[in-house]
């Protein structure tokens, strides 16, 4: 295992994408970030621009105005990015997947890593998810 | 044979290696501090390491509307300047002989060169958000300077000399400057403004998180980022030790007095985390006010107390 790529897995930073959710999953996300499960302890910091970003947080069904702005996104991030989909939306569509406004589950538009489903996930789940995409690594 | 010491010390010794080193060791102290007063258990003292060494893995990019050179070349200048003040100021310390005329002002003046670097690698990645935290910068810099070199200026009077040898001789003969009305006075003002000049909490308005999404290093990923992030941990490392040596009696380095000057250092740096971990940050027309009103009278309320000597 090369120094980079311990490293990568020492201090995983995550960038948080709302794809049309119903907010739900994004309270969670933001749960798993207070210091009652403090995750700082691992290295992992939420970053507020893109290109600072080694793991893509992506919750909700792809609406059909999001999808440029995800794709873009996806392509504006530096290499290696793992993505991780947070959510029964966004791995299956959940409930919204008969909605005229949208378009497919996220893994049609961009290649996933992890799955972590739920209605909404707990915060001991998405840190279960975070973990496994690490051991893959 | 000359050239070959200066260059030793430049890169290894008081220069890039140590500063480095004990730049990010000191980004963990704030780290960690910040976790303690938020009741979590914080990072491990490595962290700081390993996203040096992860972003220096990552993918480059260079931003389509961007000037290349000057967006690559800004971290690594800002990078060289914060090494070389860090150099001569660990030089003066260590050893009164090495200091020379006027030294205080020649690091005072490299320590804006790496804002001004920032700034102008912010305007050449073309990113809207990244050019409105330059100008915030820029603003910022203009605000803070003046109180600071008014603070220090109470120090010079004192010692009667600009040059770092001057003031460590005067501090170890008369006593720490620190211990006069002046001198805190100049003090508080000093902490206030190394705050802006490390970009911490009130004042880290040019990288604003939560508006501007970190402002003016928007746009730098893999290596230049881990340029830009070592050159805040140098910041954070040498802004410290120059209030240290010019109000605290600088650090020594023998016998029990080595515990001492690393707990000297040690507690400015936890007064800058308490006082970032305590406060909301401003919107930028109030610290120009802060700056150039309360401090700026403090400032000079203490240079007025030092010529009358208290």
């Amino acid at each position: 295992m090369s120094l980079t790529l311990k490293a990568l897995k020492k201090s995983p930073w995550v960038f948080h994408v709302n794809t049309g959710a119903c907010n739900n999953c994004d309270i969670e996300i933001l749960d798993a970030l207070t210091p009652r499960f403090d995750l700082e302890r691992f290295g992992i910091v939420l970053v507020g621009s893109i290109r600072h970003a080694d793991v893509l947080l992506i919750s909700g069904p792809v609406t059909r105005n999001i999808l440029p702005r995800l794709k873009r996104l996806y392509d504006q991030a530096p290499k290696p990015i793992k993505v991780i989909v947070v959510g029964a939306c966004g791995c299956t569509c959940g409930i919204f997947k008969d909605g005229y406004n949208i378009i497919g589950p996220v893994d049609k538009h961009i290649p996933v890593d992890a799955y972590v489903p739920g209605c909404p996930p707990k915060p001991e789940t998405l840190i279960a998810g975070v973990v496994k995409v690490l051991s893959t690594l | 044979m000359d050239a070959a010491r200066y260059l030793v010390d430049y890169l290894i010794f008081p220069g890039f290696l140590f500063t480095a080193v004990v730049g990010l060791l000191t980004t963990w102290v704030d780290r960690k501090v910040t976790a303690r007063i938020h009741w979590r258990v914080g990072p491990p003292w490595y962290q700081p390491f390993a996203d040096t060494v992860k972003l220096l893995g990552k993918e480059v990019i260079v931003p389509a509307g961007a000037r290349k050179t000057g967006f690559l070349l800004m971290p690594i200048v800002g990078l060289a300047a914060a090494t070389l003040a860090s150099t001569i100021l660990w030089k003066a310390n260590l050893d009164p002989g090495n200091s020379f005329i006027g030294d205080s002002i020649v690091v005072l003046y490299i320590m804006t060169i790496p804002a001004i670097a920032m700034i102008l690698g912010a305007s050449a990645s073309g990113n809207p958000l990244a050019i409105l935290g330059g100008a915030r910068e820029m603003k910022l810099l203009f605000a803070y300077e003046l109180p600071l070199v008014i603070a220090m200026l109470t120090t010079v009077y004192k010692a009667e000399s600009f040059s770092f040898e001057n003031i460590l001789r005067m501090q170890a003969d008369s006593g720490q400057f620190l211990g006069s009305f002046s001198g805190t006075l100049a003090f508080i003002v000093a902490i206030f403004c190394a705050q802006a000049k490390c970009s911490l909490l009130p004042f880290d308005i040019a990288e604003a998180e939560t508006e501007l999404a970190g402002g003016a290093h928007i746009e730098y990923s893999g290596a230049p980022y881990a340029v830009v992030r070592l050159n805040m941990a140098i910041m954070l490392f040498i802004v410290p030790v120059f209030i240290v040596t010019m109000f605290w009696g600088g650090f020594t380095f023998v016998g029990w007095k080595i515990l001492t000057s690393i707990l000297k250092y040690v507690a400015v740096i936890v007064i800058m985390v308490l006082i970032k971990n305590t406060n909301p940050r401003v919107r930028i027309d109030q610290a120009v006010r802060f700056f150039w009103g309360p401090m700026l009278v403090l400032s000079i309320i203490a240079l007025i107390l030092a010529v009358l000597g208290y």
